[in-house]
């Protein structure tokens, strides 16, 4: 037990490592401030061409979701990174890891949007055609809201997997919260900073898995 | 050289490809082995841990939701990276393999048993008193009647869901599992091409697209009905 303790909730460790570990967390924040925004966009422009009335565009769409969701996003993010020096790009990775998660994230985004979208009864839509408004108007002032606010969780849902998906940026050596966690892990020679890395992600993470589920039951019950 | 063909080079070499295809197919089967068992331990657990939670035990209703909202939070690879480093330090070694088909079985028994849940819940209170006053107990209303519409409500989430952390096995590649990523990364080191990368992705769309393209199905069906 004792050694257990030791080695998985050594308060004097976390107290060293600390500093790093903050360090990290803020390189994680930052992440997410690129990340989520530019997924959330991409993903309306995934949603735009897989509802368009162009036949191609459509096709493209389809096409695009579905390879993106069959991409693990490590293999897509090593596939960009270790990729690209070859094509004559050296992309640092940062922006391996910008490129990578937008077209992972603008697939899932687009995929939602595109269920909540449909999910809005085709009388709403005429009802709005027929008050003169015209298709774009209907789109903007009708659909979209309705829309966005039926896939509300499952869009809560998809940033928390986006957030948890910086994770993988460790992977590439890039400055985040697990990979200075996991440096401290072998610079200490203990698995707490690894715990505390756990800690932190359950500080922000699980307040959000909470308000999901909420939100799920709103739902399910209305 | 032509820019296709210099692009030939480094991302479809064919002497490259023969090369290295044995020791990344061997990757393709670890990664198949490893995710056809998180797929089958993880959604059973799950199903199990549903079942439990419909006998509305209270403390053990609160202990489970906690698991499951911890398990939704954690990244996953912050999980495979706790298993896998801390418990060798109290002298318990566990294979890396194992190490990956536990974290992603737990995290898919707790989406699972989220999904299953659901499924439950939604069945109308009638359908439960009417098996009831046929004479059927608890558990045979639960297993008879309301697990079988439960699961093929789940069908649909659960399969999206499903293929996102089976997906995650490309994370054995950092700790030491020889999956198709880590196959084909070493490869791709030795060979200073990025062929095998090309390879391995391509193996992934392979295994992945057919079932991408099945959780599409019942949506169409959906579609059908709107119009």
């Amino acid at each position: 037990m004792e050694a257990l303790i030791q080695e998985f909730f050594n308060v004097s460790v976390m107290v060293r490592v600390a500093p790093m570990i903050l360090r990290g967390l803020f390189e994680t924040l930052l992440l997410c401030a690129i990340l989520v925004p530019i997924g959330l966009v991409g993903g309306l422009g995934t949603m735009l061409l897989a509802t368009s009335p162009s036949r191609m565009a459509r096709g493209f769409a389809v096409v695009f979701i579905d390879l993106f969701r069959s991409f693990p996003p490590l293999v897509l993010l090593i596939f960009v990174y270790s990729g690209s020096p070859f094509a004559g790009l050296r992309l640092s990775p940062l922006a391996a890891i910008c490129v990578a998660f937008f077209l992972n994230a603008s697939s899932y985004y687009g995929e939602i949007y595109r269920a909540g979208v449909l999910s809005v009864p085709r009388g709403q839509i005429e009802a709005a055609r027929s008050t003169g408004l015209t298709a774009a108007q209907t789109f903007l002032y009708v659909t979209l809201p309705q829309g966005l606010r039926n896939v509300l969780p499952e869009l809560l849902s998809n940033t928390v997997e986006l957030v948890k998906l910086t994770t993988l940026a460790s992977v590439i050596s890039a400055p985040e919260l697990l990979h200075s966690a996991d440096l401290a892990r072998s610079l200490t020679y203990n698995s707490s900073p690894l715990v505390l890395d756990a800690l932190i992600y359950l500080a922000l993470l699980w307040p959000l898995v909470r308000l999901i589920r909420r939100m799920e039951q709103k739902l399910g019950a209305s | 050289m032509s820019g296709f063909q210099r692009f030939a080079a480094t991302f479809l070499d064919t002497e490259v490809a023969l090369k290295y295809a044995p020791q990344i197919l061997e990757g393709l089967v670890t990664t198949i082995a490893i995710g056809v068992a998180v797929v089958v331990t993880g959604l059973a657990a799950g199903l199990a841990l549903a079942v439990l939670r419909a006998f509305g035990l209270r403390p053990v209703n609160v202990l489970l939701i906690q698991l499951v909202d911890i398990l939704r939070a954690l990244p996953p690879l912050v999980i495979v990276l706790i298993i896998y480093f801390g418990p060798p330090s109290v002298g318990v070694v566990i294979p890396s393999a194992v190490v990956l088909w536990m974290s992603l079985a737990a995290v898919l028994a707790a989406f699972a048993e989220e999904v299953f849940w659901a499924g439950v819940t939604s069945t109308p209170t009638g359908q439960w008193m009417a098996a009831r006053s046929t004479g059927l107990t608890f558990l045979q209303t639960l297993v008879y009647v309301v697990l079988p519409q439960a699961v093929r409500l789940a069908i649909p989430p659960l399969t999206n869901r499903t293929i996102a952390i089976t997906k995650n096995t490309a994370l054995g590649s950092a700790i030491g599992v020889n999956e198709i990523l880590g196959q084909a990364t070493s490869a791709e080191a030795f060979s200073a091409n990025a062929t095998p990368l090309v390879i391995a992705a391509a193996l992934y769309v392979l295994i992945f697209i057919p079932l991408v393209v099945a959780s599409h199905a019942p949506e169409r069906r959906h579609a059908a009905w709107r119009r």
